[in-house]
């Protein structure tokens, strides 16, 4: 057993236990930040171990794979728990200042805790029934978040949620189904085998195109995104902004694990849908962003934009885009976590969110104003910010592949993330309010405030420190799309055999 | 008995079908329990059908004496069964504390989150 990779999900269970107990306590939200630092811990020794030795599995109850269920990380698996950890840090600490106490009695940080263990069991889980397993834990927890604090638009915004990624979760499932009919096994480094094996290879895509339309809801790709845009807008900041962290990435990874290690028998078709998938993603969700004219809707279609530039990266398949792609998912969670909370700040300032009902923030708040220029110039891909990295290997890996259309896309996106990223700058910080007075950063109490920038401003030092010292973050990354191109290591490690 | 069983689930898919496309919520669920027992027989399906004895090892032996049915897409759809519980009970009760609260579960007048752009919010 190896007990590194059981922590990262043990812990975060366990503090949600003790979180529920003491949800009636202030004791609570303090378990709560425990249980994340502890998280953060468990996660910084999985790296480690990772760093280390490659690859590292574990096979629960000692049931040799692929019998039981395997635990299995490499480093895109471990990197992603680590970039778990630190969101769901930043969240707690978020959550501090932003959660009213009757949510809190509800069962909030249980609730929340819950999410972050089932977001790490699905980057960490190397079967697929249980991926499927973390995937419901993983939607259970959102569902009641999202709706958590009731009012009218959160319960609408559920419904949407609940029921689409209901019916994705089941395309999934039958996916999974099909899968063990045709191979007889449920282990992810078995199945590679016995994908590659298997003698029916025209069923073996159709059932790769039901894990793209499920993994696909999940990942909020075109044309599949509608949900996204209709719920992220509603819940409390906190929970946008660990949504639109984490929830959509681990679709992506879902896709960039099975994309890479399962179904890679007819990668000229699959990847090729998945490549124009990609470009629509982008461009859809860029254009959608420029009409709207709320802060949170704005990043939600953002979200889905910048979706594209991930998939786009497992679509072109080459070790550069595959390494752009992991990149990506990285910054991306760092910077776009980041955003909503700095919305939420803005929305304490100045009362709203909607951007013609606000203004004035950047001569009252000149620091909030500073630590939103470093993601929103991230996100459009400045340099030097983290950005303008993942964009700069993706493109990169577009040109040497003399895809001239794939480029220009990416670019025109880039250019037109400026513009609402402007657009935000203009209407929320530089007009004057429209109501006539200064948002003052005294409405609200400095222990609110200081729990709510806090993470923004660590989260923004993430983004510099990965913009001026890319070199580490990009041969990991590296290593990281080497591991998923060839996934030797990967099978060998949770068979405990030469394939 | 396969073909049997393929057609109740292409029943069942086309009936879920038709409920989800429906405004009203209440149908939506219902149709998405129709799905989920369609995709749970797909499981229990993909594990063959097959005339044989259940998956027990007698006392005192090392293996089943004769041939046994496959045991692991049971132990599949069950967990399904109990997840796919599990979430349709909070999707009914969301959609009973939204009737409660906005008196509609018709998707078309449910658009607290995203008014249209000439109505006040």
């Amino acid at each position: 057993m190896n007990w590194v990779l059981v922590f990262p999900i043990a812990v975060p269970f366990a503090t949600a236990v003790f979180a529920y107990l003491a949800r009636n306590y202030p004791a609570g939200r303090w378990i709560s930040l425990a249980g994340s630092v502890l998280s953060l811990i468990a996660s910084a020794a999985l790296m480690v171990v990772v760093l280390r030795e490659g690859v590292i599995a574990a096979q629960m109850s000692n049931w040799d794979a692929p019998f039981g269920i395997t635990l299995v990380s490499d480093y895109l698996s471990a990197v992603m728990v680590v970039i778990t950890a630190i969101t769901g840090l930043a969240t707690a600490i978020y959550a501090l200042g932003e959660i009213p106490e009757e949510t809190e009695r509800l069962g909030f940080y249980a609730l929340f805790q819950m999410l972050i263990a089932g977001v790490t069991g699905a980057f960490l889980t190397g079967d697929l029934f249980n991926l499927y397993v973390w995937f419901e834990v993983m939607l259970i927890a959102s569902f009641s978040l999202l709706v958590i604090g009731g009012g009218k638009d959160r319960l609408d915004a559920g419904i949407k949620y609940v029921a689409l990624n209901l019916v994705s979760t089941l395309v999934f499932l039958s996916g999974i189904g099909l899968l063990y009919g045709v191979t007889g096994t449920l282990n992810m480094a078995d199945l590679r085998g016995a994908v590659a094996a298997s003698d029916n290879q025209g069923l073996i895509t159709v059932i790769a195109m039901m894990f793209m339309v499920g993994f696909g809801v999940k990942a909020a790709v075109f044309p599949l995104f509608f949900w996204l845009p209709a719920s992220y807008h509603t819940p409390y900041f906190a929970i946008s902004a660990v949504f639109a962290g984490l929830l959509t990435k681990v679709g992506v990874y879902a896709l960039m694990r099975m994309f890479t290690l399962v179904f890679v028998g007819d990668v000229g078709f699959t990847h090729e849908i998945l490549l124009w998938v990609s470009l629509l993603t982008m461009f859809t969700g860029v254009i959608g962003a420029a009409a709207q004219m709320d802060f949170r809707k704005i990043l939600s279609f953002h979200i889905i934009s910048q979706i594209g530039y991930m998939t786009l990266g497992l679509a072109l398949f080459t070790p550069l885009a595959l390494m752009g792609g992991v990149f990506y998912l990285v910054h991306h969670i760092i910077v776009k976590a980041n955003l909503f909370f700095v919305a939420g700040l803005a929305k304490q300032y100045a009362g709203s969110t909607d951007l013609n009902r606000i203004g004035g923030l950047y001569k009252s708040a000149p620091l909030l104003a500073a630590l939103f220029i470093i993601p929103a110039f991230s996100l459009a891909g400045f340099p030097p910010l983290s950005g303008f990295w993942a964009k700069y290997l993706i493109v990169k890996a577009a040109i040497e592949l003399n895809m001239w259309f794939v480029t220009f896309v990416s670019l025109l996106v880039g250019l037109l993330t400026i513009y609402s990223m402007t657009k935000i700058w203009g209407y929320a910080f530089w007009k004057p309010h429209p109501d006539g007075y200064d948002p003052t950063p005294d409405r609200a109490p400095a222990r609110v405030t200081a729990a709510m920038i806090t993470p923004i401003a660590g989260l923004a030092a993430m983004t510099i420190i990965i913009g001026f010292f890319p070199e580490p973050f990009v041969q990991f990354a590296q290593t990281a799309a080497m591991q998923l191109l060839d996934p030797t290591d990967y099978v060998t490690t949770v068979l405990g055999v030469q394939p | 008995m396969e073909s049997l069983t393929a057609l109740i689930i292409g029943v069942l898919t086309a009936a879920s079908v038709y409920l989800m496309l429906s405004r009203t919520f209440m149908r939506f669920l219902f149709g998405l329990i129709l799905l989920s027992n369609a995709v749970n027989l797909t499981i229990f399906a993909s594990g063959r059908m097959t005339k044989g004895h259940p998956a027990l090892v007698p006392y005192g032996a090392d293996a089943p004496l004769q041939a046994v049915g496959n045991a692991l897409p049971q132990a599949l759809v069950l967990t399904a069964i109990v997840i796919g519980f599990g979430l349709l009970a909070f999707a009914l009760a969301l959609a009973f504390e939204t009737f409660r609260r906005t008196g509609t579960i018709d998707t078309d007048e449910l658009r607290f989150a995203e008014p249209k752009e000439d109505e006040p919010k």
